[in-house]
């Protein structure tokens, strides 16, 4: 278990902005009638988005009046998720995985990287309180080891040079391109498909 | 090697577009009103003719899991849910068919949906894959746009909606009561069972809950008939199956192949071989991070299917291969496959909780030589009081892999530590209030 607290310093007041307040109703519809519950998860998310990547805990309680359901159910979930940010992570939130299939391919060194360009420990905000990593485990791109996700895009098959430019991209506010860094297309083995390869030609 | 043609997931690479009328092209949504028409008996008959097993890590009979579902609706409404939670180290397939292959898992939503009288579909995706399941998303709004979802879907005279709810970063979610109790909005602790989801499962109703690589391949086992499905791999581990090949590797990759493939192709053809060369290699997980590893002697006549590998101590499960060579510290890989399990485990029976911790710290000690002899077999004991102590199945994944390196690498374990037990050093130890009993002379 990991164990996770909220920031010291919250802010006094939430409320979804209208088109956080659509998505929030849209979501509450996918549920039958009266288990609106169902849609804590995705709402805590929503917020989340809207709050510069973490969640308040007035953020919490607005939830659970939003839901009709008590405060201490929205902070149970939004404490046992790994993915609810309960204190500023910052605008760029770097997630370096570092389970064993990425480990044995060096993702240490993506560590390294994160280590140089953004802030010595992991939690800690950069400089300029945009940007911050975590060591995270298994994100499932194990085939396209080392790899880290910056916010909702996954960026594969990294070596310690790659992360640097990654890093040196967001820190300067561009957008770097997701997906492999070898130039390899998805996961099919490079140089060296053997399978579907009247499609690949085709 | 298996025939491109036998292979059901054509669009694994991404060669041809993941939209609805290259789909079409491949086989998809084309004849899904044949199928139904043949009615629920037909359908569930012949996914068990397949002998189809689930792809989602215990292998259960998928045909017989269907036949659970309540004959008759009563006053509670059906479910299925499909669980698309896929976070076990070492497993990646599920993500590739939510990218490249939607089609194939809304129809075999469908068709499921179809067999077990369900009008509502949730598939819950793990948080991290957003990118993934918009793209999922796109497709079934597509679906809805050409009526092949909703009001009387593909013109089957079923209603079904599908919908997808988003974890938010816990593997334990991928246990099936924990995904329920997620879906209703709580924490995710697995629950109890009995009773079984299929009777008393989401929101109280009765629910069947199936990996995504399991539905997906239901539409391509309905068209082509059990009998073709059941004739690939051998007895009881019928069928193709996607297998995700990662660690060191020369070329890691997703491949379907038939069940029961030696490792040694699978691992020297598609994935390019070990870097290092075969005999570089040291030991391989064979299906995931949670079944025992496998040393390398064994590798060499491996068959990758279910049985074969339980012969070995071991099991598909997911059948994510990771591969791990002589370079790599064998005690350490598996010290992060327990931290792992510490952080992930959801804190609701103790052995678990306080276990997985005490074997991370213990393994840690052990990688960097600082342990003592008697601490090899606590931790052996450690494992086995977890194994079998807990609600679900996360006891086992967390001491299987634990008792697998025990099994196959106890002398490289003895080598590094060396110390003796600290008892019989006479020493001061401060937590110690019996310190009598360290008297040699007592």
């Amino acid at each position: 278990m990991s164990l996770r607290r909220p920031a010291k310093n919250q802010p006094e007041n939430f409320e979804f902005n209208p088109s956080s307040l659509e998505a929030a109703k849209s979501i509450v519809a996918k549920y039958p009638e009266g288990k609106q519950q169902s849609a804590v998860m995705a709402l805590l998310y929503i917020a989340q988005k809207q709050n510069d990547n973490w969640i308040p805990l007035a953020a919490m309680k607005y939830i659970a009046k939003f839901l009709n359901m008590p405060y201490i159910k929205v902070y149970e979930v939004a404490t046992f998720y790994s993915m609810y940010n309960l204190s500023p992570v910052g605008k760029y939130f770097v997630q370096v995985c570092t389970t064993t299939p990425c480990m044995i391919r060096g993702a240490n060194k993506l560590v390294e990287a994160c280590k140089e360009k953004i802030s010595e420990n992991e939690s800690v905000l950069s400089n300029d309180k945009t940007c911050s990593w975590m060591e995270v485990e298994c994100l499932g791109a194990c085939v396209n080891a080392p790899m880290m996700q910056i916010n909702d895009d996954y960026y594969e098959d990294l070596d310690k040079e790659k992360t640097l430019k990654i890093l040196d991209k967001i820190l300067n506010g561009e957008k770097p391109t997701p997906g492999s860094y070898r130039g390899r297309i998805n996961n099919e083995p490079e140089n060296n498909r053997k399978t579907l390869m009247d499609f690949k030609n085709a | 090697m298996l025939k491109d043609q036998d292979r059901i997931f054509q669009n694994l690479y991404n060669d041809l577009g993941p939209d609805l009328t290259s789909s079409q092209k491949r086989g998809d949504w084309v004849n899904t009103k044949e199928i139904t028409d043949k009615g629920r008996d037909w359908i569930i008959n012949e996914i068990k003719e397949s002998q189809l097993r689930g792809r989602g890590g215990a292998g259960f009979p998928t045909g017989l899991k269907w036949s659970f579902a309540p004959k008759e609706v009563g006053s509670r409404p059906h479910y299925l849910v499909i669980n698309g939670d896929e976070s076990e180290p070492g497993t990646c397939k599920d993500r590739d068919i939510l990218r490249f292959e939607p089609h194939k898992l809304i129809e075999g939503c469908l068709i499921a949906s179809y067999a077990i009288q369900a009008h509502v579909c949730y598939i819950y995706i793990r948080g991290e894959y957003f990118v993934d399941g918009q793209k999922l998303q796109a497709a079934i709004d597509e679906a809805y746009e050409k009526k092949l979802l909703g009001k009387n879907a593909a013109g089957t005279g079923w209603d079904l909606d599908i919908y997808i709810h988003y974890g938010a970063g816990a593997y334990i979610c991928g246990e099936e009561t924990a995904l329920l109790e997620s879906i209703e909005g709580k924490k995710g602790q697995p629950r109890l069972k009995p009773p079984f989801p299929a009777l008393i499962g989401l929101y109280g109703c009765p629910t069947i809950i199936n990996n995504v690589e399991t539905i997906a391949v239901v539409p391509t086992i309905l068209r082509r008939g059990g009998k073709w499905f059941a004739s690939l791999g051998r007895e009881k581990n019928t069928g193709t199956k996607i297998f995700c090949i990662s660690g060191n590797v020369n070329n890691p990759c997703n491949v379907e192949e038939e069940m029961n493939i030696p490792l040694k192709e699978l691992i020297e053809v598609h994935a390019g071989g070990v870097i290092g060369g075969w005999d570089n290699l040291q030991a391989v997980i064979p299906g995931g991070s949670s079944m025992p590893l496998i040393p390398k002697d064994k590798c060499e006549t491996l068959t990758m299917d279910f049985d074969s590998l339980m012969a070995e101590k071991s099991g598909l499960g997911t059948a994510g291969v990771v591969v791990i060579n002589k370079d790599q510290d064998i005690i350490k890989c598996m010290a992060r496959i327990a931290r792992f399990y510490k952080h992930e485990s959801c804190g609701q029976c103790t052995p678990c909780r306080e276990g997985s911790g005490w074997m991370w710290r213990m393994l840690e000690r052990m990688a960097k030589g600082e342990a003592s002899k008697d601490e090899i077999d606590m931790l052996g004991d450690v494992t086995k009081q977890i194994e079998g102590h807990t609600i679900c199945a996360f006891g086992e994944g967390s001491s299987w892999p634990v008792q697998g390196l025990l099994r196959h690498f106890k002398d490289e374990i003895k080598k590094r530590n060396k110390f003796d037990p600290i008892v019989k050093e006479n020493k001061n130890i401060p937590y110690l209030v019996d310190q009598h009993l360290l008297d040699k002379n007592a």
